[in-house]
C-alpha cells in the first residue's frame, strides 16, 4: 500500500496546456500515472496528446471529474489564478488537490485555508514538488507521480518520506534507493508558510499505513510544524523515524528561497528543532548525506526491517 | 519587500493611522523647506535605512545615534547634516553599515507611555494575528522570552476581519481607557485594514505611544510586504529603494536566481532552496564557511549558470566554489555543459568542486572530465563538501 495515492488513482491536471503543466503531464504519463483529464478554461473539447494517449481537456474541474472519475488534481496554473484553481477542486469534492505553483500571495492562501477547513478535499502544497507512490516497473514506473518529482529515482518499498523541499526529498529518496531501500510514498508538502497539509498530517498517515515501516522527516528553519510533528511522534509513533533540518547556517530574518524558510525567533532555528527531534527519539541526520543512514540506524535500534 | 519608516508612515496616514507630523529630506538643500513644514520646537531627526537598532547605532565617523532628539529646528538641521550621506552601523546592518540617503524630521511628541503593536501571520493557525504589549520601545523577542504574560495575541478570522469585541479585549489588556481607548481602537482597526489590503507580511509599531492629550500615535513604523503579491500593488513597488539592497542580489533576481550574500569563503551554486540551505550547512559541518545562498531553481539553464558564476565571483571573499546539483528532471549533461561554458567564459581560477547526481549523470561527469578544466568531482554531498573545504583551507 501507500498513502494518499496508488497506481490506480485517476488524476486530472489543471494547466495541462501550459508549458510547465504539459511537460510534467508527459512525464507522469510516461511513468504510468493514470492521467485521465486536463482542465483549461476555454479549451474544453480539445485533447492533450502524448505517447499515443489522448487526454480530454475540460473547461472546469467538476466537468472533468464527473466525466472521467478523476479524484485528484495536480495544479500548475500561474500564481494569480492558483488560489481559485484550488477552490475549484474543493467545490468539485475531489479527494486531493496538489498545488505545484510557486509564488502564490500569502493572503490568497490564508483565505483558501479558511475555506477548505472541514471540507472533503485535502490540499498538498502550494510551492511543492508533489508526491510519488512508486510502481513495480523499471525505474519504479507503473506508479503514480503527481507533480514535478523525478519518478525514476524511486523504488517501491516501505519507507515514507515527507519534506518541504523538492530537491532535498529527491536527495533522501535517491539515498534510500541506491541502498536498496524502497519507498511507500514520498510527499513534498511545500515551502510556503501557509500550506494545506502539514508534516504532522503526513506523519499520521504514514503511521497508520501498515506498508510503511519507517519514516524520514525533512524540515527546515521557520515555523513550528516540525516541532509539532516531533512531539506527536514521541507520544504516538512506534515506527523508526529519521529527521533532518536544513538551514543551520541561515542568517536570522532572511528568507532563504522558500517563503517559509525564515528564522523569526529562538524557537524556529535549526538548532532548536534538532534539539526537539533528539528529545522526541528521532534519529537526526548529521548532514543531508546521512538521511538514509540515519533511518537505517533508527530501524536497527527498533529491530525493524525497512526493505 | 521592505520600505522606509517615512514611506510607511505616509501609507499609515492614508489608512487613518495617526503618526507624529514628519517630512523627509534627501539632500541638505531640502532641510530648510522640510523643517518649514513643522512647528518650531522639539524635533526628532531619524536616519532612514532598512535596519533596526538605529537609535543605538554609530556612524563610521564616530558620530553616535541614528535617531536624535533636538530641542529646536536649528539644532535638527545641524544634526541632519551629520547623518545624511554618512554610514550608520547598527546591530542589524553588519559591520559595513548602511549609507543614510534620507533623513526624516518629525515633531518630537510628548510621551505618556510606550506600547508595542504589530500585525503578522500566525503560522500555527494560518491566520493574521495582532500582537500587543504594554512593554513598548524594547525588543519584543526579549519581552516574549522574559515576561510572556505582558504580550496579548488576537487571532483574526480572515473571513470576518477584526471583531469589535477583539479590539476591546486588546485595549483592555493594554489598560487603556477613555479617549486613549477610543483612539487606540480606531488605530488597531485601521492597522489591520492596512495589513490586509496592502498584502503586508508584517506591520510593526514599536513604540506605539499615548500622549498627555490622549492621542495614540505610531512613533515608529516597520513594514514589509509579501513579494509574491507585489504584482497587484504597483504603488508599493514604486517605494522600493534599490540602494538598500545588495547589488548582487538585485542582479541575481534578474536571472530568477535566489541569492543571499553571507560572509564565508566557499561559494555555493545549488538547485532547490532546501538543498541550497543544506549545502551551506554541510560546508559548515566540515569546517568551512559558506559565502552565499544561491538557488538556481528547478530548471537551471546555461545562461543562469553563467550569471550565477559571475555573481559568485563578484564577491572578493570567495576562495572556492561548490556546485551541488540534483538533476531530477534536468539532464545532468546539459548542466555540465553549462558549467564548462561558464567556467571558460568567466576564466575561473579558483578551485571548483562539482557534485552532480540524477538524470544522465554519467554523461555529465564525462563532460566535466573531458573539458580539460580542473574541476574536482564529488560523489556525494559529504564527499564534495569535504573536498572544497580542504581546497580552500
Amino acid at each position: 500500500m501507500s498513502i494518499l495515492i496508488t497506481p490506480e488513482t485517476k488524476i486530472l491536471i489543471q494547466g495541462i496546456t501550459g508549458d510547465f503543466g504539459g511537460r510534467h503531464a508527459k512525464l507522469s504519463i510516461d511513468y504510468g500515472t493514470q492521467v485521465v483529464a486536463g482542465v483549461t478554461p476555454g479549451k474544453g473539447g480539445q485533447f492533450f496528446e502524448h505517447a499515443g494517449k489522448k487526454v480530454p481537456i475540460f473547461n472546469s474541474v467538476k466537468e472533468a471529474a464527473v466525466a472521467t472519475g478523476a479524484t485528484v488534481s495536480a495544479i500548475f496554473v500561474p500564481p494569480p489564478f492558483a488560489a481559485d484553481a484550488i477552490l475549484e477542486c474543493v467545490e468539485a469534492e475531489l479527494d486531493l488537490a496538489v498545488a505545484i505553483t510557486e509564488g502564490i500571495p500569502i493572503k490568497d492562501m490564508v483565505r483558501v485555508k479558511r475555506v477548505i477547513t472541514g471540507k472533503k478535499t485535502r490540499l498538498i502544497g502550494p510551492n511543492c514538488p508533489g508526491l510519488v507512490t512508486p510502481g513495480t516497473g523499471e525505474g519504479s514506473s507503473g506508479g503514480c507521480r503527481i507533480g514535478i518529482a523525478p519518478g525514476y529515482i524511486h523504488k517501491k518499498g516501505h519507507v515514507g518520506v515527507v519534506s518541504r523541499s523538492g530537491t532535498l526529498t529527491y536527495e533522501a529518496v535517491y539515498q534510500l534507493t541506491t541502498k536498496g531501500i524502497g519507498q511507500s510514498t514520498s510527499v513534498g508538502i511545500g515551502g510556503d508558510p501557509v500550506n494545506g497539509t502539514s508534516h504532522l498530517d503526513v506523519i499520521k498517515l504514514f503511521n497508520e499505513d501498515p506498508d510503511t515501516h519507517g519514516i524520514i522527516l525533512i524540515g527546515e528553519i521557520g515555523g513550528n510544524a516540525e516541532v509539532e510533528a516531533a512531539r506527536w511522534i514521541k507520544d504516538n509513533c512506534k515506527k523508526p523515524v529519521a529527521g533532518f533540518i536544513a538551514g543551520a547556517t541561515a542568517p536570522a530574518g532572511r528568507r532563504m528561497g522558500h517563503a517559509g524558510a525564515i528564522v523569526g525567533g529562538a524557537e524556529d532555528t535549526a538548532a532548536a528543532k534538532i534539539a526537539v527531534f533528539k528529545e522526541c527519539g528521532i534519529e537526526v541526520a548529521a548532514t543531508p548525506s546521512d538521511m538514509a543512514d540515519a533511518l537505517i540506524r533508527a530501524a536497527k535500534a527498533k529491530g525493524v526491517t525497512l526493505s | 519587500m521592505n520600505i522606509h519608516e517615512y514611506q510607511a508612515k505616509a501609507l499609515f496616514e492614508k489608512f487613518g493611522i495617526a503618526v507624529p507630523k514628519g517630512v523627509p529630506a534627501k539632500s541638505a538643500a531640502e532641510f530648510d523647506s522640510a523643517l518649514a513644514q513643522l512647528p518650531e520646537g522639539p524635533t526628532m531627526v531619524k536616519s532612514q535605512i532598512h535596519a533596526g537598532g538605529r537609535g543605538k547605532g554609530t556612524f563610521t565617523d564616530g558620530f553616535k545615534g541614528g535617531v536624535k532628539f533636538c530641542k529646536t529646528k536649528a539644532e535638527a538641521k545641524e544634526i541632519a547634516g551629520k547623518m545624511l550621506n554618512n554610514t550608520l552601523v547598527t546591530l542589524q546592518t553588519g559591520p559595513a553599515g548602511r549609507k543614510v540617503q534620507t533623513v526624516y524630521f518629525t515633531v518630537a511628541s510628548d510621551i505618556k507611555k510606550e506600547y508595542y503593536l504589530a500585525v503578522l501571520l500566525d503560522r500555527a493557525t494560518s491566520r493574521p494575528v495582532i500582537v500587543a504589549s504594554t512593554e513598548g520601545g524594547v525588543e519584543i523577542e526579549k519581552v516574549a522570552h522574559e515576561t510572556p504574560e505582558k504580550i496579548t495575541k488576537i487571532i483574526i478570522d480572515p473571513g470576518y476581519g477584526v471583531a469589535d469585541f477583539q479590539v476591546r479585549q486588546l485595549i483592555s489588556a493594554l489598560g487603556l481607557t477613555g479617549a486613549e481607548a477610543k483612539n487606540a481602537a480606531k488605530l488597531v482597526q485601521n492597522l489591520y485594514r492596512f495589513f490586509w489590503e496592502t498584502d503586508a507580511s508584517m506591520v510593526e509599531i514599536n513604540p506605539l505611544i499615548t500622549t498627555p492629550a490622549g492621542e495614540v500615535l505610531a512613533l515608529d513604523a516597520k513594514v514589509s510586504f509579501d513579494s509574491n503579491a507585489l504584482y497587484r500593488h504597483p504603488e508599493i513597488v514604486a517605494l522600493r529603494d534599490l540602494n538598500e539592497e545588495d547589488p548582487k542580489e538585485i542582479e541575481a533576481s534578474k536571472y530568477n536566481l535566489s541569492y543571499i550574500a553571507l560572509d564565508g569563503s566557499i561559494a555555493c551554486l545549488v538547485n532547490g532552496a532546501g538543498l541550497a540551505m543544506s549545502t551551506m550547512d554541510i560546508i559548515k559541518h566540515f569546517g568551512g564557511n559558506p559565502a552565499n545562498f544561491l538557488d538556481v531553481g528547478g530548471g537551471a539553464s546555461k545562461d543562469q549558470v553563467v550569471a550565477a558564476f559571475k555573481i559568485i565571483l563578484g564577491d572578493p571573499n570567495v576562495k572556492g566554489i561548490f556546485v551541488n546539483i540534483f538533476g531530477g528532471i534536468m539532464d545532468c549533461n546539459v548542466i555540465a555543459q553549462g558549467i564548462v561554458e561558464a567556467v571558460k567564459e568567466v576564466g575561473l581560477k579558483l578551485p571548483l568542486v562539482v557534485r552532480l547526481e540524477g538524470n544522465n549523470v554519467a554523461a555529465g561527469k564525462k563532460t566535466l572530465a573531458d573539458s580539460g578544466l580542473t574541476i574536482v568531482s564529488g560523489d556525494t554531498m559529504a564527499d564534495a563538501a569535504q573536498k572544497i573545504v580542504k581546497l580552500v583551507a
